[in-house]
């Protein structure tokens, strides 16, 4: 079965700084591959293992740059890789990065029977694009996906938490699923691996590559827009005490202020 | 006939057959968003199996909700994303409200996006504010890059679509009576495909609210508790102020405290009245689950922790020390 992978490539969000201009301060901040991404590789891998006959196709949309994450996954198991780059697809939102990255699916791999995503991307955190590329290729989806029990050629089953507890979920394939983090530890890079990702071609595919028109994509084809970016105003006022023989009085005295006040 | 604008609100019946506390939340912001557009029709949209209805009709009266279409079938006990998707995409179509608001729990997140999609249309996820802007558009605020930047995000489409977890809005401070339609609709479901079959279900909570949804003191602890002891020390103190504890994802990720506890980016959000964080550092993935809590207390020994500047009082010292001194005074 040929498995269609979608990888993002994201700053690290926990490195970025703000300037004393209210500006966000990327620079220095390292890209990496968006973390939950990381498990979806994982549930590919693993199915790949349990059915070696299985292709998996990584795919990302974003800049030139991004190739390299891709070579990463190509070190770790994952047969070909494709970089969806093109300057008109800035400012895609999740309806226009679905529509894209559908597209590029049915043009790479229109024999596929699973897409597997990541839930969150760390930078944006929407969780909608993998439910947008379902939409586009019109399959099933099932999100909030904990682990994989079972994958045939004809269907998956999986485990997916839900609100209040954990669904056992069958879908018909083709279908789309979208991970959440597990526990399960990370593979490493096969023997030969690096050597094998040195050595692949990764093709780029530009907008005119998937017949999608300037108006269908990018900031031009996205139903949103920012109008405004600001810094989150904190509004708490900090009193810092070191701890003395007296800090659990004055604990006690806040909590029980803070419970009253806040019942006003 | 005049054309009255309609904001559409997602109902969602939880597994134990009552209307999620999102959706009052909603319902809050929906009105204050139909009178900032100089009024407009509130209504809901509603799966039920059959015969439940009046199960749920008194939410709705005290809601002011004005419609509510009402989907009945045999199918509809459990959510589906295809079932509901076809019909929620197919009700816009026809009614074409200005905007419609879902909850962004686990099934609203996986619904929204997929109607919206199939709708050309756009969608804010984990929305923090909503307003109506001077030129009547719905405008969104969300947090991104992991809480560093808040976005205002406007749709150029009908209709503007947004997600909003639970406890981000406050929910209704009173009833507003006012006279509910309903509208019940029988869908016949003979040419839809089933592609996805619920085949188990393990409840891991006792009903869809988690405590930490309702509890006005929160105790919450990250990788700085250290141990599952520290966890229970944690938890004492919750208890003898009728709380609950929560835990980091650093803290989930190393086994001290359960997965529906954690709050986060990637966790609950939560609002208590009082918020204490006992060895938490304060990384912007924990704060954006928290920071609106009104009051917010710190415990930790690193004087630079982040945490601190959230913080209405914070405490530079070990939990292990203050907690028990502090526990002295709880059992007298």
């Amino acid at each position: 079965m040929k498995i269609a992978l979608c990888i993002k490539q994201v700053p690290d969000t926990t490195e970025i700084k703000w300037t004393e201009h209210n500006t966000i301060n990327r620079e220095g901040v390292e890209s990496i591959i968006n973390p939950y991404d990381v498990y979806a590789i994982e549930a590919a891998l693993q199915i790949k293992k349990t059915n070696p006959a299985t292709e998996i196709t990584a795919l990302t949309m974003g800049p030139a740059q991004a190739e390299s994450m891709l070579r990463k996954t190509l070190a770790l198991g994952v047969d070909k890789a494709v970089l969806i780059s093109d300057k008109k697809f800035a400012g895609a939102d999740t309806y226009a990065t679905g529509k894209t990255l559908s597209r590029a699916i049915q043009s790479v791999l229109p024999d596929f029977s699973l897409v597997v995503c990541g839930q969150f991307a760390i930078d944006g955190d929407t969780a909608q694009t993998g439910p947008s590329i379902a939409n586009h290729l019109n399959i099933p989806q099932i999100t909030f996906v904990q682990e994989i029990i079972e994958c045939t050629n004809d269907y998956i089953i999986v485990k997916r938490q839900a609100d209040d507890g954990i669904e056992t979920i069958k879908a018909k394939l083709p279908a789309l699923i979208c991970l959440l983090q597990s526990d399960k530890e990370p593979s490493r890079a096969l023997i030969n691996g690096f050597k094998r990702a040195q050595m692949a071609e990764i093709p780029t595919l530009s907008m005119e590559n998937l017949g999608l028109l300037p108006e269908e994509t990018g900031i031009k084809g996205s139903p949103t827009y920012v109008s405004r970016a600001f810094r989150p105003i904190i509004t708490h006022t900090s009193e810092k005490i070191f701890y003395s023989e007296t800090s659990a009085n004055t604990l006690k005295d806040k909590i029980f202020e803070f419970m009253a006040g806040a019942n006003e | 006939m005049s054309e009255t604008k309609e904001i559409l609100l997602y109902a969602e019946i939880t597994r134990s057959k009552y209307i999620h506390t999102v959706f009052f939340e909603l319902a809050q912001k929906a009105l204050e968003l139909a009178e900032k557009l100089g009024g407009c029709k509130i209504s809901a949209l509603l799966f039920t199996e059959p015969n439940q209805l009046e199960n749920f009709k008194d939410g709705f009266f005290k809601s002011g909700i004005d419609k509510v279409y009402v989907f009945e079938h045999e199918k509809f006990g459990t959510y589906n994303t295809d079932l509901y998707s076809k019909l929620a995409i197919e009700l816009v179509n026809e009614i074409k409200p200005e905007i419609m608001l879902i909850g962004a729990t686990n099934e609203g997140r996986d619904l929204a996006p997929r109607i919206s999609s199939a709708l050309h249309t756009g969608l804010t996820a984990d929305c923090t504010d909503l307003d109506i802007n001077e030129k009547g558009q719905l405008a969104a605020t969300r947090p991104t890059f992991g809480g560093k930047l808040m976005a205002t995000i406007l749709c150029k489409t009908l209709p503007q679509m947004a997600t909003v977890r639970p406890k981000v809005f406050k929910p209704l401070k009173e009833d507003i009576i006012r006279t509910t339609e309903f509208e019940i609709r029988t869908p016949s479901l003979t040419d839809f495909e089933q592609r996805t079959e619920l085949l188990d279900f393990a409840r891991t909570l006792e009903n869809e609210i988690n405590e930490l949804d309702s509890a006005e003191v929160i105790v919450a602890g990250g990788k700085g508790v250290g141990t599952t002891e520290g966890f229970a020390l944690l938890k004492d103190l919750a208890d003898a102020l009728n709380g609950t504890i929560g835990a980091t994802r650093g803290a989930v990720d190393i086994g001290l405290a359960p997965k529906s506890i954690q709050i986060g980016q990637t966790g609950k959000t939560v609002r208590p009245k009082l918020y204490i964080a006992c060895g938490i550092s304060g990384a912007i993935q924990h704060l954006v689950g928290m920071q609106d809590s009104e009051k917010i207390i710190a415990i930790n020994t690193d004087e630079n922790a982040p945490i601190f500047e959230v913080a209405d009082l914070g405490i530079v010292g070990d939990i292990f020390k203050i907690i028990p001194e502090l526990m002295k005074h709880f059992s007298k």
